[in-house]
C-alpha cells in the first residue's frame, strides 16, 4: 500500500479518534427531569422526644451513686419515631413515620426524598410531630409558591428555628 | 465465556487488519492501547498541574477560576483544561478497550490472573478520580456528578447523615466539599499509578510506552480536538435549581442515569455483583493449562536466552547447583509460566538433528515437547507427496493451521511461533523432509503470547539467537501472520508460494535460484 494512502488511512484514524472522544464528552444530552416539571426535595435531620421523660432525681437517690456518677437528673436515651405529612395542593405526597438512628435508637432521624411535580402555583403543607402525642402534630407550615420550570425547592426542617424552612 | 469472546476477538480482528493497512505494525493504536493508556495518564498530569496553578477552591472561586481559564486565557490555560478532559476520556476509552481485547484473546486466566486482578482497582481509581474532577468544576454537570453521587453513596449504611444534604440548597454548601475532592483529585490518580506498577509486574518488558508516531499522531489529535471544540463549562452550579438539561461525559458518567433512576440496592448490589464476577473472570471457567517448562540441567550451559526471551518473567538464572562449569542455571517459577514453550524454542540444544542422544533440550515443555515437534514433522513428512511438499509450522493460537493440511502439505502445530528453533527449517529443508517451511502465527505483532511473532522474525532475519544457518535458502520458506482471520489467507499465500517451489524443484544443495519470497512479504499476509 503506497505511503499516501497509509498517511490518509492515519489521518482517517486520527479524524475518527477525536471525533468519537469529543462527542461522546458531552453528546447526546442528557434530560434529568422532564420539561415544564420541578423538584420538591425534602430532608431534615430531627430528634424527636425521649420516650420516657427525665427523671429528677432526689437528693436520697443521689447519695445512692457513687460520686462520679451523680447526675441530678436521668434521662432515657431513646427518642420518639418522627411522623411527618407533606401535602401538595391537598394530595398526600410523602407520609411517614421516621425511625430515629443508632442501634440504640437515640440518634436524630434522617429523611433525604425528592419529588417531580408540575410547575406552577402551588400549595405546600409540611407537617411533624416528634413528640409523645398519638394525634395532631407540633409543627405545621404552609408554603405557597410559584414554581418555574426546574426549580428546585428544598424543604428543611430545623426546631430551633421554628420549624420547616422553604429555601 | 467462549461465546463472548468469539464475536469480541472477530471484532478485534477486523479491526487490527483495518488499521494495518494505514498504521506500521507495531504502530497498530489496537496493539498498544496500555500503552497509549499511559501516554494519555502522562498527559493528564501535565495538564492537571498546569491548571491547578489557575484553580482556586471555593464555591463560587471554584467556577470562576475555571471560566478566567477557559475565556481569558483560553490559548494556555483553557487548552490545558481541554487537553485534561479529552485525554482523560481517551485514558478511560482505551483502557475499556484494553480489556476487552485481552478478554477476547483470553489472555486473563491461568497465570495471567494477576495482572486481570490488579488492573480492576485501576479501572475504578481512574474512574474515580474522574468523576472528582468534574465535580471541581461546579458547573450544572458537577452539580448533577455531585448530587448522584452523594446520593448514591447515602444507600449505604455509613454515614451518619446523608451527604447530599450539603447539596439541599445554596444555604447548606460549603467550600470544604472542594478541598475534599481536590485532595481526592490528586491523591487517587497517585494510588493507581502505584497500583499499575503492580498490575506490571508479572509482565516482561511491558511496553509503556506508544510507538513515537503513534504518540505523536494521537497528542495532536488530542491538541486540535481541544483547540476546535474546547471543553467549556455548564453555566454555574445553582442548587436553586435542577439541572435539567445537561451534557453528559459518557465515558465517565455513563452509568449515572441509572444510579439516579434505579433504587439504590438495585445498583449497589449490581455494582458489587459485577465487581466480583469481573474480578472472578479468571476462574470462570479456570485455564486448563498444560505444565509449566522444565529444565534440563545436563543440557543446560546457563547461556540465560530462555530468560531473556521469556514474556512472563518465569525465567530467572541461579548459582548453578550440579557441579558442572558453568556459571549458572535456569530456574523455571512454575507459578508465573503460561507454557507457551518460547523458551525452548531460544534454546541452544533445541536442535533436531541429534541422533546421537535423545533430544532433551536444556529447557522444555513436558506437554509439547520439541522431540515430540520432531517426531510429528518426521510423521507428516512421510505422507507428503506432490511436486511442492511444503510443512507448515503453526501456532495453535492462530487456530487456522490445522486445515490446510493436504496431500502435499503438512502440518505441525505449536504452541507459539517462538516455540520453533530456526534449526526446524534448516532440518526439513536440508533432510528433504519437504521442498518449503511455512510458519503460521498470529497477526503481525498481536502475538498470544506477546512476544513469539517478534522473537521469530528477529531470529529469522539472523538478530537474535538462536539464528537461522544461513545455508538455508531464503526462499524456501515463507511467513505469514494471518492470525485467526486469516484461514483463507494462509491458504492462499501456501498455495502461491507452492508455485514458486514446483519451479524451484527440488531441494539441491549450493544450486539454488534467486529468492522468490522473502519472511518480509510473507510478514504482510
Amino acid at each position: 500500500m503506497s505511503s499516501l494512502v497509509r498517511y490518509v488511512g492515519q489521518a482517517l484514524f486520527y479524524f475518527l479518534f477525536a471525533a468519537a472522544i469529543g462527542g461522546f464528552a458531552s453528546w447526546p444530552a442528557y434530560h434529568q427531569v422532564p420539561e415544564n416539571t420541578a423538584q420538591i426535595k425534602l430532608s431534615f435531620n430531627h430528634g424527636g422526644a425521649r420516650l420516657e421523660d427525665c427523671h429528677k432525681l432526689t437528693s436520697e437517690e443521689l447519695a445512692k451513686l457513687p460520686t462520679n456518677k451523680r447526675k441530678p437528673s436521668n434521662c432515657s436515651r431513646e427518642r420518639q419515631p418522627i411522623v411527618v405529612q407533606l401535602m401538595i395542593d391537598g394530595t398526600p405526597l410523602y407520609e411517614a413515620i421516621l425511625k430515629p438512628s443508632g442501634l440504640s435508637g437515640d440518634g436524630q432521624a434522617q429523611t433525604y426524598k425528592k419529588f417531580i411535580v408540575p410547575a406552577g402555583k402551588h400549595v405546600i403543607l409540611a407537617r411533624l410531630r416528634d413528640s409523645k402525642r398519638t394525634e395532631g402534630f407540633d409543627y405545621e407550615s404552609r408554603f405557597e409558591t410559584k414554581l418555574a420550570p426546574w426549580q428546585n425547592l428544598a424543604i428543611d426542617f430545623k426546631a430551633e428555628q421554628g420549624g420547616f424552612l422553604f429555601r | 465465556m467462549d461465546l463472548l469472546r468469539r464475536p469480541l476477538r472477530a471484532g478485534f480482528d477486523v479491526g487490527e487488519k483495518l488499521l494495518a493497512m494505514a498504521f506500521p505494525a507495531n504502530g497498530n493504536p489496537l496493539l498498544n492501547l496500555g500503552a497509549l493508556g499511559f501516554f494519555f495518564y502522562w498527559i493528564v498530569t501535565i495538564s492537571g498541574i498546569y491548571i491547578y496553578i489557575f484553580f482556586d477552591t471555593g464555591v463560587t472561586q471554584a467556577f470562576a477560576s475555571i471560566e478566567y481559564m477557559t475565556n481569558d486565557q483560553w490559548y494556555s490555560a483553557g487548552l490545558m483544561r481541554s487537553l485534561h478532559r479529552y485525554a482523560s476520556d481517551g485514558l478511560v476509552a482505551v483502557m475499556l478497550l484494553h480489556i476487552l481485547r485481552e478478554f477476547s484473546l483470553d489472555r486473563y486466566r491461568g497465570v495471567r490472573w494477576f495482572s486481570w486482578v490488579t488492573g480492576i482497582p485501576v479501572l475504578l481509581l481512574i474512574y474515580v478520580a474522574g468523576i472528582s474532577g468534574y465535580w471541581l468544576v461546579w458547573d450544572k454537570l458537577a452539580q448533577y456528578v455531585a448530587i448522584v453521587s452523594t446520593e448514591w453513596l447515602d444507600h449505604l449504611p455509613f454515614f451518619g447523615q446523608p451527604i447530599a444534604r450539603n447539596f439541599l440548597s445554596p444555604e447548606t454548601l460549603e467550600s470544604r466539599f472542594f478541598t475534599l475532592m481536590i485532595f481526592m483529585h490528586i491523591a487517587i490518580p497517585l494510588i493507581a499509578l502505584v497500583v499499575l506498577w503492580l498490575h506490571l509486574q508479572r509482565v516482561s518488558k511491558p511496553r509503556i510506552n506508544p510507538p513515537r508516531g503513534l504518540a505523536i499522531g494521537t497528542g495532536l489529535a488530542l491538541l486540535a480536538l481541544s483547540a476546535i471544540n474546547p471543553a467549556i463549562s455548564q453555566g454555574a452550579a445553582n442548587l436553586a435549581q435542577v439541572p435539567g438539561r445537561i451534557g453528559l461525559d459518557w465515558f465517565y458518567l455513563g452509568a449515572y442515569p441509572l444510579l439516579e433512576n434505579l433504587p439504590g440496592t438495585v445498583t449497589w448490589s449490581s455494582a458489587v455483583a459485577l465487581l466480583i464476577m469481573f474480578g472472578a473472570f479468571p476462574w470462570l471457567p479456570p485455564l486448563r493449562q498444560q505444565r509449566a517448562a522444565v529444565v534440563n540441567l545436563s543440557n543446560c550451559n546457563g547461556c540465560a536466552r530462555c530468560m531473556y526471551d521469556c514474556p512472563y518473567n518465569a525465567i530467572t538464572m541461579q548459582m548453578r547447583s550440579d557441579g558442572m562449569a558453568f556459571e549458572g542455571e535456569a530456574a523455571i517459577n512454575p507459578d508465573l509460566c503460561v507454557s507457551c514453550g518460547i523458551c525452548a524454542g531460544s534454546c541452544p540444544t533445541s536442535t533436531p538433528f541429534r541422533r546421537m542422544s535423545d533430544l532433551v533440550p536444556g529447557i522444555d515443555l513436558p506437554d509439547r515437547s520439541i522431540a515430540a515437534i520432531r517426531d510429528d514433522v518426521d510423521a507428516e513428512s512421510v505422507r507428503l507427496e506432490g511436486p511442492a511438499r511444503i510443512m507448515v509450522f503453526g501456532c495453535i493460537n492462530a487456530g487456522v493451521v490445522a486445515a490446510c493440511r493436504s496431500p502435499s502439505v503438512g502440518v505441525v502445530s505449536l504452541n507459539c511461533t517462538g516455540q520453533l528453533p530456526p534449526s526446524f527449517i534448516d532440518y526439513v529443508i536440508s533432510r528433504k523432509l519437504a521442498d518449503g517451511v511455512v510458519i503460521a502465527g498470529c497477526s503481525d505483532n498481536s502475538c498470544y503470547n506477546r512476544f513469539g511473532t517478534r522473537w521469530t522474525k528477529d531470529r529469522l532475519v539472523g538478530v537474535r539467537d538462536p539464528r537461522l544457518r544461513g545455508r538455508v535458502p531464503r526462499e524456501r520458506f515463507a511467513v505469514v501472520w494471518a492470525g485467526r482471520l486469516g484461514g483463507a489467507a494462509l491458504r492462499r499465500e501456501i498455495a502461491m508460494f507452492a508455485e514458486r517451489l514446483a519451479l524451484l524443484g527440488p531441494f539441491k544443495p549450493n544450486g539454488q535460484v534467486s529468492l522468490a519470497v522473502t519472511p518480509e512479504e510473507g510478514a504482510n499476509v
